[in-house]
């Protein structure tokens, strides 16, 4: 099928150009996430952490941010959005592998650690929610400077029963900072589903507590998701405070390659998370507005496959660490 | 030169480091409107407003956390804990953030912090099991944080300096009983005394108590005692918990071949342990003695009553009858 150049882009609300954007990013990210796992199938990868399912939530909220400008602290299920804010395939990859040149840390963290101070991606370590404090840290320094920017900081719902995210929201809430706390609601902290997890049906049913406005998307939706990230990107900038946006999204894999969700996920369940992959979703969405068509939905595939297997010859050639490095950067230099 | 109390020289040194760089703010408990519990932030409000002078929620975690996110997105916080026995809610933030930033980067963030902290009790503090405890070790404990305790206010403001000019995460614990006790001669201007480096608070020839913070001043009593009876105490001052002055503490051993270790805080896993380890392993041939320590029984923290703390605190006497026992070893 020919693609009609003349198709109103409008019916989904943002130019062909962006959209099809927004697709390569949650390909890229799907795609690279699967490499991942089978990597560490293969034994050459120690640990995997998966984002699938997660994709649109991230180019949402990802592709509402001026990327390198505004600040944004992730959890370890990023991977996606971190690719929307400009990191590359070959910079997981060389993560994953534990080579010395992985730009997050060096390998010295577990892959899903993303952190690039050029990308404004903040380092984050593995204590549940403890970062979400530090983004309202970013966002009292910003505006101390009169900067015009925002700080997006990311968790699991399972992150919400921190007592660093209470803190955090309600320090937020009082200084009103230009901060939106996404919560990717998966349903599952490892294997604790979300009932025993909180009393309440949203997360964002806590954002009047805290003083804030609080939205619930459908996760799986990358334009809804992207619409009400711009509200409250609008809000932060125009120094009317903070959001608690929840994505409501599926985990389609286990919480990582030391977990096997069949042994607490009902089988049903689990098949029917298939029927909510949103990729296929926005896929269907692009064909239909004629946006994409299944050649051009194949290019793409095609291109994001090249990049990250030339991505991992790269990673694979690339070297570890030396040891004697394990002992620079405790400390810094005085200034 | 001016002659000022431990907190009013913490007071005065924050506010000319504020003057100085405007990227230092203030945050913590009642530091605000009322310049701390201990007033040890009194003025600041009032000179520098509320975006550099913070009344934070009552929350310890969420106090380093935003200093920790602040400090990376290029501020220079100084978060004030209001008793270091509240610290604990923080520890995460301290232990798990603030001293693995920069390592677990690779040098590409860094976390410049200073976590303010009154620690330390004493028979007439009245501060019981929650207001008095030394909780020093825990962080001496970790690499990636920098531990200091002043024992006078001219190093109260030599070491602040430094550590808010240092570019990684220092925790700085006052000694409440050392805020209002006496009166020191403080330098004017940038006298920056450096993390690491101890000081020899009284010269000696036969026999080294290694100190730090309030208890410098009940070894050197006690060592003034000893004088009489021809005993010359040397009194170290460590000034720095982590990282320690090897250097000085091996050289003061080395030349009196006799040590004894003292804190206030709990014996048993303390700073003294790691002092008598260096000791013993780097000084064994020149010691005239076992290495002794004395510091704070198996009591979780200081109690109430004036009898029951009696039996915690060291003070000048059990620090003269150890340093008699070594002495005469």
């Amino acid at each position: 099928m020919a693609l009609s150049e003349s198709a109103p882009p409008t019916s989904l609300g943002l130019d062909r150009e962006a959209l099809t954007s927004m697709y390569r990013h949650m390909l890229l990210g799907r795609l690279l996430d699967e490499r991942v796992i089978v990597l560490n199938r293969q034994g050459r990868a120690p640990f995997a952490i998966s984002g699938q399912g997660h994709e649109a939530a991230q180019v949402g909220v990802g592709h509402a941010l001026r990327a390198g400008q505004d600040w944004v602290v992730p959890y370890y299920r990023d991977l996606t959005l971190s690719l929307v804010l400009g990191m590359t395939p070959r910079d997981h990859l060389l993560a994953a592998l534990g080579r010395a040149a992985d730009p997050s840390s060096g390998a010295r963290q577990m892959p899903g650690h993303f952190s690039s101070r050029a990308h404004r991606i903040v380092t984050t370590g593995s204590s549940v929610a403890t970062q979400v404090l530090h983004a309202v840290g970013i966002a009292l320094a910003v505006r101390s400077r009169g900067e015009d920017l925002v700080v997006l900081t990311t968790c699991g719902e399972g992150g919400t029963s921190e007592g660093d995210f209470h803190e955090a929201l309600n320090w937020a809430g009082i200084h009103r900072l230009p901060v939106i706390f996404l919560v990717e609601n998966n349903h599952y902290a490892i294997s604790v589903p979300q009932a025993r997890q909180m009393a309440v049906e949203r997360v964002a049913e806590r954002a009047p507590g805290y003083g804030m406005p609080g939205m619930t998307v459908d996760g799986g939706d990358v334009l809804a998701v992207h619409r009400a990230m711009a509200e409250a990107v609008a809000r932060a900038r125009a120094g009317e405070g903070p959001t608690l946006l929840e994505a409501q999204c599926v985990r389609l894999q286990s919480h990582s390659s030391d977990d096997d969700q069949r042994r607490y996920r009902d089988p049903a369940d689990l098949l029917d998370l298939r029927q909510h992959d949103p990729l296929d979703r926005f896929r269907a969405e692009l064909e239909s507005a004629r946006v994409l068509d299944q050649a051009g939905a194949e290019a793409i595939r095609e291109a994001c496959r090249e990049e990250i297997d030339l991505a991992q010859a790269e990673a694979e050639a690339a070297p570890p660490p030396d040891p004697a490095t394990a002992f620079d950067h405790v400390y810094g230099e005085e200034r | 030169m001016a002659e000022l109390t431990l907190v009013e020289t913490v007071r005065t040194t924050l506010a000319e480091e504020m003057r100085r760089d405007d990227r230092v703010i203030v945050l913590g408990e009642d530091v605000g409107v009322k310049g701390g519990v201990f007033g040890a932030t009194q003025g600041l409000h009032q000179e520098f407003g509320d975006d550099r002078v913070i009344d934070s929620p009552l929350a310890e975690s969420g106090i380093v956390g935003v200093a920790i996110g602040a400090a990376m997105a290029g501020l220079r916080p100084v978060a004030e804990i209001q008793f270091v026995d509240f610290i604990p809610p923080a520890i995460d933030q301290l232990l798990s953030e603030a001293a693995k930033i920069r390592y677990r980067s690779n040098n590409d963030w860094s976390c410049p912090l200073v976590v303010r902290a009154p620690c330390g009790g004493g028979v007439h503090v009245h501060g019981a099991l929650y207001h008095s405890q030394s909780l020093e070790a825990i962080f001496a404990h970790v690499p990636g944080l920098k531990v200091v305790m002043p024992s006078t206010p001219a190093d109260a403001k030599g070491l602040l300096l430094a550590a808010m000019r240092d570019p990684d995460p220092v925790c700085y614990f006052e000694h409440k009983a050392l805020y209002r006790a006496f009166k020191g001669e403080v330098p004017e201007g940038d006298e920056v005394v450096p993390i690491g480096r101890g000081r020899i608070a009284r010269p000696g020839r036969d026999a080294t108590c290694i100190t730090y913070g309030a208890t410098v001043h009940e070894a050197v009593a006690a060592a003034l005692r000893l004088a009489p009876d021809g005993i010359e105490v040397e009194v170290v001052d460590l000034r720095t918990i982590r990282p320690l002055d090897r250097a000085l503490i091996v050289e003061s051993a080395r030349r009196t071949g006799k040590v004894l270790v003292a804190h206030e805080a709990n014996l048993v896993g303390g700073v003294g342990a790691e002092v008598a380890a260096i000791v013993a392993e780097e000084c064994f041939d020149a010691l005239d003695g076992p290495v002794m320590r004395i510091g704070g029984p198996e009591i979780p923290a200081i109690p109430f009553a004036e009898s029951l703390a009696a039996v915690y605190c060291l003070g000048p006497d059990r620090i003269e009858a150890a340093l008699r026992r070594l002495v005469a070893y």
